[in-house]
């Protein structure tokens, strides 16, 4: 209920904007959450479908004038074809090699459209501003408090996705799978098929992120939305809150995201990053004092919690 | 008529013939020792069977049918379980979780699977550790755990491999009157035991392997007077 009267307390630019932050945030390692914390594919190419969604939304808008909210569920359904495709091959990789896997496929997607040019290569794409504000054309300037509540229901969309998971026997079989992945086939799990369905969930969920970012700043370019500094990211912050937990990822990006504003506020370009070199500290102090993240301080476990 | 017939499977691995044109029969409801030295080709046996392992030649039928090459989880839903030698628990999850993802097999509804769930740990005697996190486990509840997760999916044929390898002596009495509970139910088991009083009390037939080739197929009595089997395993104090 507090974060629905945010905008309505805090009306200045900033403290929204960071708000805004952790929800996107939020949302990414929450999405990541599913198939890396309860499926325990360390998947490392989050970017590709950020990508995906923020340049699909936004060429069928400026390509084809279609309202970036069908260019978002446009977006989903590509980045989750694009899952499908590229998961199942690697797939078949287990541990690190599936996660350098992942990595690479992230660099050379990038790669790909650094050298589309048909899409604007390593120009990118701008999204020309309309006024007035308007719902359809996902544009908002005079405040943002509609940024606000479209973030804010992109995280409860994705901590919905993943309570769903937990309590349905996806759940069980997502966590089978990163126990113990023969013991789980030897009791009737499809884990290729299990593990395909957590990357469609979390590929469309990201997809959404990078469309709406794309409306957000209404410029991409794929050193933005591709890059493997994202995937890592969005993985750091939910190593920082706790993987395997519904909240895990959210408290993440909320100790995370302001930690990255705030130095970015107060170092300007000479702090670059400082807020990277912070990171690194709390993931070496967290992943020595409490391997389960921070909701590990609150007695919370990874996947425990819904056989009650 | 046969539950599973294996005929002729061979496998190799990089020039080591682990198994080699090995053929048994097991009936529905039977109870079936495999006995050999480490090496003799056991696990890989269970491999090939349960789709972990894809034979070089012969066939593997279960219930009429042909399931040589099927993945691991369509073997399971014919109705064929299995435990692993080396002990596979789902260590982040509670005991009730372990045996649920095999529940989940027969239904998709949470509170079914858990009711069921609970049925198997009971039956094996872990009723009271539901709730405990699978690695909290000892290594004889971790073992029944394996073997109620199996269970949960409802199979014909179990697979057991090592019953009471790694566990204290005292647990071995329990674990054998489990498997026999579970053989008075009418389930057919194969069995890998090292432990021999325990293979000639519990096996209606017994499989003697040795270098991945069966040596003796016979009941109990048989097995411990053939020459064989004396010679490549059970050493000359059990000649009388």
């Amino acid at each position: 209920m507090g974060a629905l009267a945010f905008p309505a307390v805090f009306t200045l630019p900033f403290p929204r904007h960071v708000m805004i932050m952790i929800f996107l945030y939020g949302a990414l390692a929450t999405a990541w959450n599913i198939i890396a914390g309860y499926c325990g594919q360390i998947a490392l190419g989050q970017a590709v479908f950020f990508g995906i969604g923020a340049y699909t939304s936004s060429l069928l808008y400026t390509r084809v004038g279609l309202t970036p909210w069908a260019g978002m569920i446009g977006g989903v359904i590509l980045a989750v074809l694009v899952s499908q495709v590229v998961g199942y091959p690697v797939f078949r990789l287990r541990g690190h090699y599936f996660a350098i896997a992942t990595i690479a496929v992230g660099e050379i997607v990038q790669a790909l459209i650094i050298n589309w040019d048909a899409i604007g290569g390593g120009r990118g794409v701008f999204l020309p501003i309309k006024r007035p504000d308007s719902f359809l054309n996902f544009q908002f300037h005079t405040s943002k408090a509609y940024y606000y509540y479209i973030a804010l229901g992109l995280l409860l969309l994705a901590l919905g996705i993943t309570r769903w998971i937990e309590g349905s026997r996806r759940g069980y079989y997502f966590r089978a799978i990163r126990e113990d992945q023969d013991a789980a086939a030897a009791l009737g799990v499809n884990v290729a098929r299990e593990k395909l369905r957590a990357l469609a969930i979390s590929a469309g969920l990201t997809a959404m992120g990078g469309s709406f970012w794309a409306q957000y700043l209404l410029f991409i370019d794929p050193e933005s939305v591709f890059p493997l500094s994202l995937s890592i990211l969005i993985c750091l912050v939910a190593v920082l809150g706790g993987v395997g937990t519904l909240w895990g990822p959210l408290l993440g990006a909320a100790v995370l995201v302001p930690l990255q504003e705030g130095t970015r506020v107060m170092l300007g370009g000479t702090g670059k990053a400082i807020d990277l070199l912070i990171y690194g500290a709390l993931i070496i102090v967290i992943s020595v004092a409490q391997p389960g993240g921070l909701m590990g301080l609150f007695g919370v476990s990874r996947g425990a919690g819904s056989a009650r | 008529m046969s539950l599973l017939s294996v005929t002729g499977i061979t496998k190799t691995f990089g020039g080591v013939m682990a198994n080699r044109e090995i053929s048994f029969d097991v009936k529905p409801g039977e109870l079936v020792g495999v006995i050999g030295p480490n090496g003799a080709g056991k696990s890989t046996l269970f491999d090939l069977i349960t789709g972990f392992q894809r034979p070089d030649a012969g066939r593997v039928t279960f219930d009429g049918h042909d399931v040589t090459g099927w993945r691991p989880d369509r073997i399971s839903h014919l109705g064929v379980g299995r435990t692993f030698q080396k002990l596979k628990p789902f260590a982040g999850m509670t005991a009730l979780e372990n045996v649920m993802v095999g529940a989940f097999q027969k239904t998709s509804d949470v509170a079914e699977a858990r009711a069921a769930a609970m049925t198997a740990l009971e039956q094996v005697g872990l009723g009271e550790r539901a709730e405990a996190h699978a690695r909290g486990l000892s290594t004889g509840q971790r073992k029944r755990l394996e073997l109620a997760r199996a269970l949960a999916t409802r199979p014909r044929l179990l697979l057991l491999d090592e019953v009471t390898g790694g566990v204290d002596q005292a647990t071995v009495p329990g674990l054998i009157r489990l498997v026999r509970e579970l053989h008075a139910t009418g389930l057919a088991l194969i069995v890998i035991e090292h432990n021999m009083r325990v293979i000639m009390e519990i096996s209606e037939r017994v499989v003697a392997l040795q270098l991945g080739q069966v040596i003796a197929d016979a009941s109990p009595a048989e097995i411990v007077r053939d020459r064989r089997v004396i010679d490549a395993y059970l050493g000359e104090t059990w000649r009388e």
